[in-house]
């Protein structure tokens, strides 16, 4: 592992060529993408173009057929790859939360740090109620998931995952089960995380969210990238027939 | 607030009528009990040949045998319990184990694990009972000590097989009705899949195995009475022996069902507990 020259003027995640199927059915057909440390991209498409697909990949919860997934320099798709190192630095929060229904908000952050890191629990617990009070859910703490709103979940379910100091976090459609309302809640937590500099990565549909924080946007369809670039240019200039179509449905 | 209020006295309406039912249903089968004793009594009264003794006496008589075992020695309705409570331990422990490889990802480990839980599944208790009697050696020797293998501990083991199989499939059923998000999610912080099951998963399986569990032991409390075709000195075998003291045909009920009495007595309670238990398990999910 000494031989990895990567530094922070790399891309800290770089995708070649990757292909990913479920059987017979190819869901990504050769996806080429760099992310520079800092920056926030967002991937855009229709539904089952493969978005999630992709970005559970980074983080090995999905394997790929071919091509190559570098983190921070380290191959991926390696079956040798020690995926728990890989995933104590790649944060991922998830459409559904997920939160760990038997254990409180502050026990649901305090965990993997706890049982994964090792760290000191008294260290975990100052470290995990900032993080709670960051996400604005001071006076939650003790409450269990149940008894939390949608987005409350979701910002617990965030907490969580920055509990890790993970190097990037990846965002898969975060706000898609939320009420028009506790979206900005969760999005306004996200635009602090980019603020910070945190690498973040989102699938999103959140058109305007994307035009307002997105440093560059991938909109894919049928697996592949069908067109890409920054936000003014992507929503204002768009050439390919396909994100024309999607643009004018969504917009 | 108005419509509030409404509720909640809703609320508590309907638990009482609830609490009712139960206290209900619990007095209509003690009255059931009560009128068959009695029943039993005015029939005897009548028919009795034998003045000396009557049904009552003679109960009040084998009692301490029947629940108790024969003097320093263990056995009767006690060993029936002690054994129902061994084979649950035993057969929790196993099941826990086999149901958890069920679902290991080890396909040696998944397909042996399914094959046991399906052979001891679907074999009868009976046979199983016989089939162990016969296999198990009478004494081991261990470090050159010989120990006796009882035929209650033989029997015990038996009985604990189906547990472990039925139980096996209620650890792999509650396994899998959880979430693949919960799996995920944990796998993203960086649990490792050990951790995983043994800090995510089966924590939240409890609560969901504790009814299935406790009917399964109330399954094999009644089943415990099968030993006694071993020869083990149960609360069966031995009310057989005081029926074939007595030699009087008439004392065959009421002997009868003053041993399921008890078992009755032991087991109604935890039906009850269970159906509570799944009750809340309803409302909270």
């Amino acid at each position: 592992m000494n031989t990895n020259t990567w530094d922070s003027t790399q891309p800290i995640v770089s995708l070649k060529d990757v292909h990913k199927s479920f059987g017979d059915l190819e869901v990504l057909k050769g996806i080429t993408f760099d992310v520079m440390k800092g920056e926030v991209i967002c991937i855009i498409g229709p539904s089952g173009s493969g978005k999630s697909t992709l970005i559970r990949c980074i983080n090995a919860l999905n394997d790929i057929q071919s091509g190559s997934i570098k983190f921070q320099g380290q191959e991926v798709h390696d079956p040798e790859l020690d995926k728990l190192e890989l995933r104590k630095k790649v944060g991922m929060v998830f459409q559904q939360y997920n939160l760990f229904p038997h254990k409180t908000a502050l026990e649901n952050v305090m965990m993997a740090p706890i049982k994964v890191l090792n760290q000191n629990p008294e260290e975990v617990e100052k470290t995990a109620r900032a993080l709670i009070r960051k996400v604005r859910l001071v006076g939650k703490e003790d409450s269990y998931p149940g008894e939390l709103s949608g987005g409350q979940q979701q910002r617990v379910a965030i907490a969580r995952s920055l509990a890790m100091s993970p190097h990037i976090m990846l965002f898969d459609e975060i706000t898609a089960a939320l009420d028009p309302e506790t979206v900005k809640e969760v999005l306004v937590t996200i635009k602090e995380l980019a603020a910070e500099g945190m690498t973040c990565i989102l699938v999103t549909h959140e058109m305007g969210f994307a035009k307002e924080l997105a440093d560059h946007i991938y909109f894919t369809d049928n697996g592949v990238i069908v067109e890409h670039g920054p936000p003014n240019e992507f929503f204002n200039e768009a050439k390919d027939p396909r994100t024309k179509e999607f643009l004018s449905q969504i917009l | 607030m108005k419509s509030f209020n409404y509720k909640t006295s809703a609320t508590i309406q309907a638990r009482d009528i609830l609490k009712f039912s139960l206290n209900k249903q619990t007095a209509l089968v003690l009255i059931l009990l009560l009128t068959v004793w009695l029943g039993i009594d005015e029939v005897y009264a009548q028919v009795q040949g034998d003045p000396n003794q009557t049904i009552l006496e003679t109960l009040i008589k084998w009692t301490p045998l029947m629940f108790f075992g024969p003097p320093n020695e263990f056995g009767g309705f006690v060993l029936n319990i002690t054994v129902s409570f061994i084979a649950m331990a035993m057969g929790t422990f196993m099941g826990l184990w086999v149901g958890i490889g069920q679902v290991s990802p080890n396909n040696i480990i998944r397909r042996s694990s399914w094959l046991i839980t399906q052979l001891f599944r679907n074999s009868p208790w009976l046979v199983l009972l016989f089939y162990f009697m016969l296999l198990l050696p009478y004494t081991v020797e261990i470090a050159g000590t010989r120990y006796d293998i009882s035929g209650w501990t033989k029997a015990t083991f038996a009985l604990s097989l189906p547990i472990m199989a039925n139980l096996a499939e209620i650890v792999r059923g509650a396994i899998n009705s959880i979430p693949t998000g919960q799996w995920e999610s944990a796998q993203s912080l960086g649990f490792s899949r050990r951790q995983i099951l043994w800090q995510i998963i089966l924590p939240q399986c409890i609560k969901r195995m504790i009814p299935p569990w406790m009917n399964w032991y109330c399954i094999l409390t009644m089943a415990t009475p099968l030993i006694s075709i071993l020869g083990v000195n149960d609360g069966m075998t031995l009310t057989q022996h005081a029926l074939a003291a007595e030699a009087r045909s008439e004392f065959l009920i009421p002997m009868y069902l003053w041993l399921m009495t008890w078992f009755f007595i032991y087991s109604y309670p935890i039906a009850l507990y269970t159906q509570r238990f799944e009750r809340r398990f309803t409302i909270t999910n």
